[in-house]
């Protein structure tokens, strides 16, 4: 692959800035009296409802912070009281909330700059929240607003400016502006800052065309790199966020704050911030390059490793491994990666993971020849969009990298759809004629783009694929094509949301950290497969139940807080292992302690381990409620398809046969010899279905709920919040 | 015959810590080796053997996503 580039070398678009805003017509105005937050909040809420034009300002209560903290638990919060359980996504009554939680904005403990966005999924019908960088969030509050709540629908296309500085929010119609993120990204980014300096103060929330066809579309956020003199994006993936923005007919969110400054949030107590930031900080720079190498590599480090482990999905998810691993894993991206420059999305974060790869000149397309910075690819992306796809040209994977998110689709999303589309391609449930002409051939980069490029044009085929493996999955067996058991099969989603990209087949413990969670099957839940598969550490249903517990709990927290996962547990202390010996290690105590300190540190309200784990139960069982009340949330809708859980076709089975009849032989107590692999394969699927449903009833009753899933009404009252319409939604169902 | 994270691998005389790792293919860089309870230190890798019927535990450090 092409690595002789300049990587501040790129074609600009900010030089149509004059022309664009020119075109600009200011719908609505708005004065309000920015301020800084107090303790981490501002106990203020920016509420825009766009049927109406009108902005208002709404108080964050007491009741608000001491039940639901912060960032996810703020938009569970609003999206509850704002909608029905008839409401559909694309209803005006569904809103899209994005907030960043207390502790984002601060620059001293890595990983501070998180913002959290909630709205009801288009791809499940429930709500979905997407933890995401960039300066969206932080700048939003140091403009006076602990949460921005969008409802309605524009009659055209809107930015909405929130000018801290200047005490002003302003809705405009933008007509002429593309909505593609590389584009919109930097030209609102450069209309809307007041001169160079000011750059690093604005970031623009964004989706692309293709968002406006596809279920999956996904929000950019932004956050200027000065190194680069380029505006880079982190996405809100999953679940079609940007589907719903580009539904509101949203172009952009631009938020301009005030200079960044070493205690914006006005810390309660900063020299314990200060203190806990250097420890991490130490960490990653002592240790990072010994460890993950997250400042090289990002999380495309865990490429190789997963091959290694048969964990790295290959062909839909059929096996584990491929012999051309090597040429799209981390040794390619350290080369690839321009080095040496910050790749922080947030200020101060020592870990420095948001990759880019300069200088790739655009292939295809509309912006075919255009020089490009591509964000990542990190693990996801390469796992999805690439070995999942059988596809290992490193080119062709920055090609559809670049197109998804400037599009604004979810990479993890189209990644496993591509995958289960090509594996039926290679079944023959799907054929040129269906496909109207695209090759989906295992590998077929150059088809993955044109896909793409159908659902930004809004025809062909891709317009179907960008609606997901559900949505597809009924398609093929309303019109006949394939054995509609075989579709369920490999159909790898569960509540309608893609499966991300690990093999949870040998995992029991991530199975069901996939099928539980509550949003649908993302890691960022739980990701417990060395726990289970390799270390072996929780090997009854109670102890992967206590996993299930608390893991789910544990980074839920993060999503509370305007935090990034990243530092918790992909940094460690070299004496972690020491100190903790068991799967105590795994929580990192050490770090647990620094958040703590952090918490306390910023909102001088004390917090211990039990209570730390209590703000993320009230949040996750409410949402759990949520689900419920939207006619989900039991377990019918826990339940993975068979191909996360075992091999479903001959080949599968017999390219792991040894493991597969040992397996039979020393945990089913069946002895294989003399069975024919079909014989062997229903022994399987019934020794996995029925263990799979066991787990099921130890996390359940773990998490206090019943055993069809429900939260009881003892939990509810134990967590504080059995609030009568939370009590009305659960109390049909306590069987 | 040894235990290695409660799975039986079979004892080779003059075995070590290095060898085990390879011979189950673990690559991951981060990882702790505890050989009947006694964290192994890094360094003696190479040289450290393993006695029969010893209890292995090799935790990997990897967080994922």
């Amino acid at each position: 692959m092409s690595v002789a580039y300049d990587y501040k070398v790129r074609t600009e678009y900010k030089g149509d800035v004059p022309r664009l805003r020119a075109a600009h017509t200011v719908v609505a105005e708005f004065p309000f009296q920015a301020s800084l937050p107090i303790r981490g909040y501002t106990r203020r809420t920016l509420f825009i409802d766009l049927d109406t034009m009108s902005v208002r300002e709404k108080p964050v209560t007491e009741e608000m912070i001491d039940i639901f903290t912060g960032g996810r638990g703020f938009g569970m919060y609003y999206l509850w009281h704002a909608i029905t359980p008839e409401t559909k996504w694309n209803d005006p009554a569904n809103e899209i909330i994005i907030s960043p939680g207390p502790i984002a904005g601060n620059p001293q403990y890595a990983g501070s700059g998180k913002s959290l966005v909630v709205t009801i999924s288009p791809m499940t019908g429930i709500p979905i929240d997407c933890n995401v960088g960039g300066y969206f969030g932080p700048l939003l509050k140091f403009c006076g607003f602990d949460a921005l709540e969008i409802r309605g629908k524009a009659k055209a296309d809107t930015v909405i400016f929130i000018d801290g500085p200047s005490g002003l929010i302003r809705l405009e119609e933008a007509p002429e502006e593309t909505p593609d993120s590389h584009v919109a990204a930097e030209v609102f980014t450069h209309m809307y800052a007041a001169d160079a300096k000011d750059l690093q103060n604005v970031s623009v929330v964004s989706a692309g065309k293709a968002a406006e066809t596809a279920y999956m579309g996904c929000l950019n956020f932004s956050w200027y790199d000065p190194k680069r003199g380029a505006v880079r994006l982190k996405q809100a993936g999953r679940g079609g966020t940007g589907t719903v923005f580009r539904d509101k007919r949203l172009k952009a969110l631009v938020v301009r704050g005030p200079k960044m400054g070493p205690n914006l949030n006005n810390a309660a107590d900063l020299p314990s911030v200060i203190r806990v930031g250097r420890i991490i900080n130490q960490e990653i720079h002592d240790h990072d390059d010994e460890q993950c190498r997250m400042r090289r590599q990002g999380t495309a480090h865990l490429v190789e490793i997963m091959d290694a482990y048969d964990l790295l999905p290959v062909h839909n998810f059929q096996y584990g491994k491929h012999l051309d691993t090597h040429r799209i894993d981390s040794q390619v991206w350290d080369k690839r990666f321009t080095q040496a420059v910050p790749d922080r999305c947030w200020y101060g974060c020592g870990m420095a993971c948001s990759k880019g790869a300069d200088g790739h000149i655009v292939r295809t397309g509309p912006y075919k020849g255009h020089i490009v910075t591509v964000d990542g690819p990190e693990y996801e992306n390469v796992g999805g969009l690439a070995s999942n796809c059988g596809l290992f040209d490193p080119d062709w994977l920055l090609e559809v990298n670049f197109y998804c998110d400037t599009y604004g689709i979810d990479t993890i999303s189209y990644g496993t759809t591509c995958a289960f589309i090509m594996e039926c391609w290679e079944k023959g449930i799907l054929n040129a004629e269906r496909t109207g002409g695209i090759d989906l051939s295992w590998g077929n980069g150059e088809s993955e783009v044109e896909l793409l490029h159908q659902m930004w044009r809004g025809e062909g085929f891709g317009v179907h694929v960008g609606k997901g493996v559900r949505y597809l999955q009924d398609l093929f067996i309303e019109n006949g094509w394939g054995d509609p058991q075989f579709i369920r099969d490999i159909g790898m989603q569960i509540k309608g949301l893609e499966i991300s990209q690990y093999m949870s087949k040998e995992s029991l413990a991530q199975q069901g950290g996939y099928a539980l969670a509550n949003k649908g099957p993302q890691h960022d839940e739980a990701w417990l497969i060395f726990m289970d598969m390799v270390n072996n550490q929780i090997p009854t249903f109670e102890d992967k139940a206590e996993a299930l517990h608390y893991f789910p709990l544990f980074r839920t927290w993060f999503g509370l807080q305007g935090l990034c996962k990243l530092p918790w547990n992909d940094i460690e202390p070299p004496d972690n292992h020491e100190k903790y010996p068991g799967p105590e290690a795994a929580k990192v105590p050490a770090h647990v302690d620094n958040y703590l300190a952090l918490y306390t540190g910023i909102t001088g309200r004390p917090l211990d381990r039990a209570s730390l784990l209590e703000q993320s139960e009230r949040v996750y069982n409410f949402q759990r409620v949520f689900n419920l009340r939207m006619g989900q949330g039991v377990r019918a809708f826990d339940m993975p398809p068979y191909r996360a859980m075992g091999p479903v076709t001959k080949a599968e089975y017999e390219s792991r046969a040894e493991r597969y009849d040992a397996q039979l032989k020393d945990i089913v107590g069946i002895d294989p010899a003399g069975k024919s692999t079909e014989e062997k394969m229903a022994l399987h699927r019934q020794w996995r279905t029925d263990r799979y449903n066991r787990l099921v009833d130890a996390v359940y009753k773990r998490r206090g709920w019943t055993p069809n899933g429900v939260p009881t009404l003892e939990t509810l009252k134990k967590l504080r919040i059995d609030f009568p319409e939370v009590v009305e939604v659960v109390k049909a169902h306590q069987e | 015959m040894l235990r290695v994270n409660d799975t039986p691998l079979e004892f080779e005389a003059g075995m070590t810590v290095r060898d085990i790792l390879r011979r189950r293919n673990y690559v991951w860089r981060m990882i702790a080796v505890y050989v009947n309870g006694e964290l192994v230190p890094r360094t003696t890798y190479d040289t450290r053997q393993v006695p029969d019927g010893a209890d292995v535990k090799v935790i990997h450090q990897i967080a994922g996503g």
